[in-house]
Order: structure tokens, then sequence, then C-alpha cells
């Protein structure tokens, strides 16, 4: 099914109902009368998409849609490809299927993921997949591949899942985190791994850190060979010297449990 | 039947229900991958005395690894799926795990699973860290060389064992080199190995014994030193010398193209009769005729 952005609307639009589950067993006709939040109204999705087709596996949503809010909340299975730009809280409690955005996408990607990928070809904003403030928690499963730069607190909170950062990310990366894997092909911003607790937080240039982080050694870690494969086929940009390469080990933050890891490339 | 200039026996292996299992082991070299896999797989010929059987099935190379390293495929037999479970245990624990630089995954994907990593991780001590991706759960136990990589589950499946054939030759020379050409052919199938000594076992045995407590004894059916006087040789007089391939297979497609190709091959070598063993069909669950190996 095809979903052709046609209206670009004055305030930001909560599309919270283009997802594979809403969009299952119904018509053009139908899937255009479906509500979307705009502004303090409710609008039918017409007003702003073009509908042509019927769902079977696959959701194209194309155009600008940096102020569209909250495609693919939710979601279990299936996939969406936004072909354009996407606007925040993309993917938001989603447990399964797929999301592939060709463009940019804005802040809060994915924040209560527990499965399913999101792969943002472009950059995307702050606070991807993170924890909603006030929650203790962030992520809980699931894959974000970001293949540009994102901005601060990537992975707070995260508790499982795999955050991959084709670019470089701003600070705070990996704050308050509890478990899970943080993976930036380029290079990290200040204060990463601030109250982390436990997980890993793996960067391939050299980074600031925090004087709560100590160093433990330079190794190759053998576990990084598979995050590392797995993310190359996914397409992200890993080289052989990422993976046949030695890292120099910082554990921290010693304020927590100091059972987090920050991974170095040792160049 | 004949094949070449072989005697190809009109009767059948008795094979028997076993669990299966298969190991990727994989580390920095190719020296270091076999070292930590025949430590993996020594001392289980049989599981007469040896508890399981377990051998190399085929050596990999670092693009069919999980790590991209390069790496072996190890199967292990035993007669319950509770036993392979604690033989994967015992010998992931104490001889791949001891090995600089391995790692160590499940290769055979299965409803039935059992927990290898997922207890190994206690000898982490509490230090050790779980890790997962794409599905699957890993381990990563501290250890004096960086970290032990294993994975948490290995699928057990219901398999098959005890294929066999039977060589006859002339003498020990061509007989252990028709013996040999046939195991190279029978270690290209893929699910099967051999798990005597380089495939071979020479000292084939029968059920019981006259001394009581003696689960086996000596095939002397089969011995050439016995054919004068043996109750019931079947050491044909131009043989001298009989050797003997046991083979365990994941499913019983493998053992039955092992056997087949094995015959192919041992024929072509100088062996002078092929045949199998048996039990008269009343302990295997499986009964693999030669000439329906054979048959067009």
């Amino acid at each position: 099914m095809k979903l052709v952005f046609h209206h670009r609307p004055e305030v930001p639009i909560e599309a919270e109902v283009i997802t594979p589950e809403e969009l299952t067993g119904r018509s053009e006709s139908e899937v255009s009368a479906l509500p979307l939040q705009y502004g303090n109204e409710r609008v039918p999705l017409g007003e702003f998409f073009r509908v042509s087709g019927r769902y079977e596996g696959e959701i194209r949503v194309e155009g600008d849609l940096s102020r569209v809010k909250m495609i693919g909340s939710g979601m279990s299975a299936g996939r969406i490809v936004v072909d354009g730009d996407a606007g925040m809280h993309l993917g938001v409690g989603m447990s399964g299927g797929e999301i592939v955005v060709k463009g940019n996408a804005g802040d809060w990607v994915a924040p209560d993921l527990s499965g399913g990928r999101i792969t943002i070809h472009g950059n995307a904003g702050h606070l991807i997949g993170s924890a909603y403030r006030g929650s203790a928690m962030g992520i809980r499963g699931g894959e974000i591949l970001i293949h540009g730069n994102t901005g601060n607190e990537v992975g707070n909170a995260m508790r499982r899942g795999l955050i991959a950062i084709g670019g470089d990310c701003g600070d705070f990366a990996g704050v308050n985190m509890r478990a899970g894997t943080l993976i930036v092909l380029g290079r990290l911003g200040s204060r990463c791994g601030a109250s982390m607790k436990r997980g890993s937080i793996v960067s391939m240039q050299p980074a600031p850190l925090l004087p709560t982080f100590a160093y433990a050694c330079r190794y190759e870690p053998l576990y990084l060979r598979l995050y590392l494969l797995h993310l190359k086929r996914l397409g992200m940009s890993v080289g052989e010297g990422h993976i046949e390469g030695r890292y120099r080990r910082y554990s921290g933050d010693a304020i927590e449990t100091n059972r987090g890891e920050i991974l170095l490339l040792d160049a | 039947m004949r094949v070449e200039n072989a005697e190809v026996v009109d009767t059948f292996a008795e094979a028997f229900a076993m669990w299966g299992s298969r190991v990727i082991v994989t580390a920095v070299s190719p020296a270091w991958v076999m070292a930590a896999a025949r430590a993996m797989t020594g001392f289980a010929t049989s599981v007469i005395g040896c508890k399981c059987e377990a051998g190399i099935e085929h050596e990999l190379s670092p693009s069919e690894t999980p790590d991209g390293r390069p790496g072996v495929s190890v199967l292990l037999f035993s007669m319950s799926a509770d036993s392979v479970g604690k033989r994967l245990l015992e010998r992931v624990g104490q001889c791949v795990m001891t090995a600089p630089t391995t790692a160590c995954f499940n290769g055979l994907t299965a409803e039935q699973e059992v927990a290898v990593g997922g207890k190994l991780r206690y000898f982490g001590d509490g230090y050790q860290i779980a890790k997962f991706l794409d599905g699957r759960r890993y381990w990563r136990i501290p250890v004096m060389d960086g970290e032990f990589v294993v994975e948490d589950r290995f699928g057990l499946k219901p398999s098959v064992g005890g294929g066999n054939l039977l060589i006859l030759g002339p003498d020990l020379p061509v007989t252990l080199g028709a013996t040999e050409a046939a195991v190279a052919a029978m270690r290209q199938v893929p699910g099967v190995i051999l798990p005597f000594p380089d495939g071979i076992v020479r000292s084939g045995s029968k059920p019981g014994s006259k001394y009581k407590g003696l689960p086996a004894s000596t095939n002397d059916a089969y011995c050439p030193t016995l054919r004068a006087f043996a109750p019931a040789t079947e050491v044909i007089p131009e043989a001298g010398c009989v050797l003997e391939i046991v083979i365990d297979g994941l499913d019983l497609e493998g053992v039955t193209e092992a056997m087949r190709v094995g015959i192919g091959a041992a024929a072509a070598h100088g062996a002078l009769r092929i045949t199998a063993g048996n039990y008269g069909g009343n302990l295997g669950q499986y009964q693999i005729g030669l000439h329906s190996l054979l048959a067009v």
C-alpha cells in the first residue's frame, strides 16, 4: 500500500494509524478515513495522504514527513518504508517488523522499542532509543541503525537491544545505560556512559571519557565480531580494521556498578 | 552382488536411535581450532565406554563461521538427549573453553535445546556478561586471554548411530588402504562422523562375553586368526584382515549415503568382501540393507 504525502501541515501531525496493524484488511477509502491528530483536531488521513493499493506486507510512505510523528507506533510485524524524512517518535513502542527511512528522522526514534528493526539512512535527532522522561528503562530489545549522525542522549537507559550509528553522535551517549550495545562508527561526544550500570558502548574513534571510567586492557573482543559482521551484512560501513582490530577497554561508571564497558578501537 | 572385485554381502547394518548435536568451534588459527576440536572429540569412540561418540564433521572457512574466523563443526552423539547435554557441557567446558582464543557456537537449529553456555557462564563467577543478538543469546566469560564467547543454548535432534561397514581384504596393507579410501569418501558426506580413530576400528566387538559382567568382547567371527576354529567364522579363506567403519549421523539419509559411498570406495581399492554387522534385527531401530544402498 502506498501513501503519498501531498499537503505540508502547518503544525505537526500525529499519525499513529500508519502501521501494518491498522492498515491490514482495509480498503483505500477505509484507510483514507482513518483519523490523524492535527493540532487540536482529528482529521481524516486522506486530507494529507493519497492512498493507493492494499496492504500486503509493506507500506510505502512518500514525501517530506518531517512533521509527521509516530509513524509505526506500536507495530509488531510488517514493513514500513518512508521515502523521505520522518518526524519524531518514529516507531514508538514497536515490538516487531521493520521500518526503513530513506531520509532523515527527527528526535525520539523508537522509545519503548522491544523488537524489530528501524533503519535510518540519513541523520537522526536527539534521544534515539531513549527512555521517556520519568521512565527508568529505555529500549528493551530490537535494533536501531542510523547510517548518518545523531544528537544527544542516544540509548538513554537502554536495557537491551542494539543501536548502531554510522556517523558521529552527540553527548551523553548511553547515559544511564543498563545493558545492551551501542556501536558508533564515528565519534562519541562528551560524557558517554554517564551513570551506566552495564552494557557496552563501542566507538571506532578516540573519545573523551569521564574520570569514573578506568582503563582495563587492550584486547580483541570476540563478541564484537558477531555484532560488526551483523552490521556489515545490514549495510553499515564496517571495515576489516574494525572487525580484526584491538580495542581499549574501559570499565565504569564507577559511581554505579562499574560493570559497564566502553571499547575504543586502538589506532 | 559385486562392486568392482568386491562381493557385497546381502545383509544389513543394524543402527540405533541416538541424539545428536552440532557444535561450531572457532579460534584465531586453524591450528588452534584443531587443538580444541581434537581435545573435544578425544575419548569419544563408543558410547560403550566413553558415554558419547564425537568427531569432526568439517573444517570451516572464516566466511562460514559466525565470527568470521577459522572453525570446525563437531558432531556429538549419545543415547539420550540428557546425556548429550551433559557431554556437551563437559567437553565444551573442559576442552574448548580451555584452549586459547576459542569461541563456541550452536550449529544445529532444532526444536529441542540444552543450555551449554547458560551453564558454563557460572565459571565467570559473576563477572560474565550476556549479549543478545539477532535472536540468539551469547555469554562472555572473562578468562585470561580475554573472553570466551559461547552460545547459551545448543540444539539437539533425534539421530542415527551405529551404521557400519566391515571390509575384508587379502592382507593388512590392502585392507587398510581400502578402508582409508572408504573413510576419505565418507567424510565428504555432511551430517555424519566416523567416531573411531581416524574413522577405523580394528577391534570390532560383539555383545556379551564368556566373562560375567563384560558387556562386549572381540568379534571372533571376524578375527582371521580364529578362522580355523571359531564357532561361526565370517572370514573367507582369501581374507587375512578385517576392518570396520562405524557411522553416526544427524539423520538416516546421511548414514546411508556415507555407507553407499564407502562401499564404492573400498571396492575400488582392493576390498574382497564388504558386509555389515547386526544383531539379527533384535536391538536396533534401523536396518540398512547393503544391497538396497546400491540398487539403481
